[in-house]
């Protein structure tokens, strides 16, 4: 996904002049591009990213669209309050990028696992989450970012994700992307949805047997204003699972739940989460995720015990 | 801009305006916004090129007030200057007023909201940097406590600005040596301060923060170095302007009643 990124955003940066790329003294092998072609609206700002976060702010009031990017918790909980004072509350162009979301660096240690961060950065006003599934999610979501410029999070994975979209699928906050089957049908009456890098877990999760009745989407941007719209497109589906590599406390389930609930709508909804157990173990992400209940079997258990509970609404 | 006031009757009028906002609203900082009265006065009669008709015009001087809590003396300074109504400070403080107690963006001539500290800094690093990287002239002020410089984020920004010769940053220390529940000196030393800054590659000047000859011949003079960041470090009194305050801890968190404000305004008005 980094490298759908720097990508994109060289792509991007030869149309809009505005956009300003900042890093945290991170990114080696993957910036250098964007900071060789673009070195007036490039900046490294040390290991230091409270600073970092509110030169950006500063950047942006003048007219910037910045980037911020470092890995895994430093770009947002280390400065959650130049995030939360500086960019959301004077509503300012930046987008934080995190590389590493989830447990993309699990051997690296909990410092390095980003498994709260959906948490602390969807609380914040005008805050727009932007969590791709893989590489071409990535690219849309950036051209999506940087085409309405707001304060945003872009969360991503490390390198080498597969590819689960054939083509860059078309991404609107707060809209479904219909990933199995890629069109409506019927009786799909029961959903999977995930955001971020758990798409290709429930992908394989939903293709290893067949389930007829269950279609997976992806939502990658999703925000506390897109909550309305979220649960429209909810509400025909008669069970909804949901899948994320995040804490179960205050994620993508949650926010799913606060979305039905405001609306009024009440339905078989179950999540698929991290649990509070992998945090402080020490492995590749795969066995972190398989640890922390995320993986196929769990999935399909949910599936399962939805497929017993769904009715129609 | 220039006013038709002298400095010595704008930093006055900017004294007995906060001193009656704080009273009125029952609120706290009346001590720093006393104690940066005169820095403020100087800046905005004799050094920033900003107009109170045009407030976001692209070439304006940005001034960021980094010690928010003693918004206060920079309300009253604008409404003076001509950014809004001097009637509207009447209403610092209360339901639903725009004045809130720490200085807000939403007011015209107001960048930046502050509050918690160690903010201001960095912000108004990226606004140099903006204006440096498209070769624009205007400058960026950031008024900074004492007591906030305890808060790591500015050192993050004092040892990066050097970096990109951004010598059209100054930071302002207002430099009253009493913070929140003590002396500056008994709670985090920051002596010697002008030798930290120094040694961190700023051009570093030190004034009486009350003598207005002083820091108007200082601040006309940047910058001071070509490719360094300026610090003027002020020294001044919490609280100045009123006996009853001056370097006195309590006013940091009371305001004056009755009597108190009686004397107050007294006191001020023989500074005439």
């Amino acid at each position: 996904m980094r490298t759908a990124f720097i990508q994109e955003i060289i792509i991007q940066a030869r149309l809009r002049p505005e956009i300003f790329l900042t890093v945290g003294d991170l990114g080696y092998s993957v910036v250098e591009p964007f900071a060789q072609e673009f070195p007036n609206c490039y900046l490294n700002a040390g290991v230091a990213e409270q600073n970092m976060t509110g030169l950006a702010a500063g950047l942006a009031s003048e007219g910037y669209h910045v980037f911020t990017y470092s890995i895994a918790n430093f770009p947002t909980f280390r400065c959650a309050e130049q995030i939360r004072n500086d960019i959301a509350y004077h509503n300012l162009p930046v987008t934080i990028v995190a590389v590493g979301g989830g447990l993309a660096y699990g051997n690296l240690g909990y410092s390095h696992h980003a498994v709260q961060d959906y948490a602390l950065l969807r609380t914040f006003p005008n805050m727009l989450i932007a969590a791709p599934g893989d590489p071409a999610e990535t690219r849309a979501c950036l051209r999506y970012l940087v085409a309405a410029p707001r304060p945003s999070y872009l969360r991503l994975g490390k390198a080498g994700e597969p590819a689960v979209h054939l083509a860059d699928p078309k991404v609107v906050e707060g809209k479904l992307i219909p990933v199995i089957p890629t069109q409506p049908r019927n009786p799909a009456n029961k959903l999977i949805l995930t955001t971020g890098a758990t798409l290709k877990l429930a992908h394989d999760a939903l293709l290893a047997k067949p389930y007829p009745d269950w279609q997976l989407c992806s939502l990658p941007l999703w925000s506390e204003n897109s909550k309305p719209h979220v649960a429209e497109a909810l509400r025909p589906y008669d069970a909804i699972l949901t899948v994320e590599d995040h804490l179960h406390a205050g994620g993508f389930g949650s926010y799913i739940r606060e979305a039905l609930d405001s609306a009024g709508i009440q339905k078989p909804v179950r999540h698929i989460a991290l649990s509070e157990t992998v945090c402080g173990l020490v492995a590749d992400q795969a066995t972190l995720n398989d640890k922390g209940g995320l993986n196929i079997s769990a999935i399909h258990r949910a599936m399962s015990v939805l497929s017993h509970q769904g009715a129609p609404n | 801009m220039k006013t038709t006031m002298t400095t010595a009757e704008y930093a006055r009028r900017i004294r007995e305006e906060a001193v009656q906002m704080v009273a009125r609203a029952n609120a706290s900082h009346i001590g720093g916004a006393l104690s940066m009265a005169d820095i403020v006065a100087v800046l905005y009669h004799d050094i920033l090129s900003i107009d109170p008709a045009t407030p976001s015009l692209d070439t304006r001087d940005r001034l960021i007030l980094s010690k928010g809590h003693c918004c206060t003396a920079l309300y009253a300074a604008l409404a003076l200057k001509g950014f809004f109504p001097v009637e509207e400070l009447a209403t610092f403080g209360q339901n639903n007023s725009r004045l809130m107690a720490h200085i807000s963006h939403k007011i015209p001539g107001v960048e930046f909201s502050t509050g918690s500290l160690g903010h201001g800094l960095p912000f108004g690093l990226g606004k140099a940097l903006a204006a440096k990287r498209r070769a624009q002239v205007w400058r960026v002020f950031v008024i900074l406590s004492d007591g906030e410089l305890d808060e790591g984020s500015n050192w993050e920004s004092i040892l990066y600005a050097p970096q990109h010769g951004l010598d059209n940053l100054v930071a302002i220390v207002d430099y009253n040596k009493v913070q929140s529940l003590g002396a500056v000196k008994d709670v985090a030393d920051l002596h010697p301060l002008a030798e930290k800054f120094r040694s961190f590659n700023w051009n570093v000047r030190e004034v009486d923060g009350h003598d207005h000859a002083m820091i108007r011949g200082e601040l006309l003079s940047l910058p001071w170095q070509p490719g360094r960041p300026s610090c003027l470090i002020a020294h001044t009194v919490k609280g100045k302007g009123i006996n009853f305050m001056e370097n006195q801890l309590k006013w940091h968190y009371s305001s004056p009643k009755g009597n108190e404000l009686t004397d107050s305004l007294a006191q001020l008005r023989t500074q005439q």
